[in-house]
């Protein structure tokens, strides 16, 4: 981690377990820091790889043991890349209801997704459905 | 684990004040008991006025968000009024982008929330 040629390359197979990725994720997080990311776009980040590494393990991998999800992560001053993939059979992201809508207001479930999208810049699923690539792109101020 | 507290209640007048001992509400088995917490307070302790003070969360999944979501029916279902407060600009705008901030009686301050009930 001490190059300082950009972007760094991270990656991580993580088990699907929803208690053993939080020190990754923090990991990559206080790089973002040192690199001089703000709190604010942190937090978004943040909200993103909860919700995409979660999403993975809970609904791709189904939790089981046996299967792993792929974490790898191009991080820069003013670009952050991260593609997310489980094991599962993949999902069709258009089918995901939409939680913001009155009659889902009250359903527990399904605001990762909505949140995902809200903070990155952008947000692409394989055709699988079983892998989710975000970046988040620094404006120029 | 199972014995550690995920909130704080202090009664005021009839109202209970509610505060979050975690920061960071992510960790699954954490969600879970916070959920049991709360849902207590209702189907248990059939508290009437209850205010969720966060002012001590900085950061929180939308697993966190289902749980308060299902609290927010168990509460309307008890006749039990809710009023969240003192949520940061970041987590406010979690619930603003979600449309909670439509769900939930939202104030800035823990007087402001107790004014109302």
């Amino acid at each position: 981690m001490s190059s300082n040629e950009f972007p760094e390359k991270l990656s991580c197979m993580l088990p699907s377990s929803l208690s053993a990725y939080h020190d990754f994720v923090q990991t990559l997080l206080d790089r973002l820091q040192e690199l001089k990311w703000k709190k604010e776009i942190l937090f978004g980040i943040h909200m993103a790889l909860e919700e995409s590494i979660s999403n993975a393990i809970r609904h791709g991998n189904k939790e089981d043991s046996n299967k792993s999800v792929s974490v790898k992560c191009e991080l820069s001053p003013k670009r952050f890349w991260v593609e997310v993939c489980d094991e599962g059979d993949g999902y069709n992201p258009e089918e995901v209801p939409d939680c913001t809508s009155p009659e889902n207001l009250e359903r527990p479930g399904g605001r990762g997704l909505e949140l995902i999208r809200y903070y990155m810049t952008s947000v692409q699923h394989s055709e699988c459905g079983c892998c989710v690539t975000m970046e988040k792109i620094l404006d120029d101020e | 684990m199972g014995n550690q507290r995920r909130i704080e209640v202090n009664d005021s007048a009839s109202v209970s004040v509610v505060r979050f001992l975690d920061q960071k509400i992510i960790d699954p088995e954490s969600i879970q008991e916070l959920g049991q917490e709360l849902f207590d307070l209702v189907e248990r302790e059939d508290r009437k006025k209850i205010v969720l003070n966060f002012g001590s969360v900085e950061f929180l999944s939308s697993a966190a968000l289902g749980k308060l979501i299902t609290f927010e029916k168990k509460a309307k279902r008890n006749d039990s009024q809710l009023v969240l407060s003192n949520i940061s600009p970041e987590i406010f705008q979690v619930f603003a982008i979600t449309n909670l901030d439509k769900l939930f009686t939202i104030k800035d301050t823990e007087a402001d929330a107790l004014a109302i009930l």
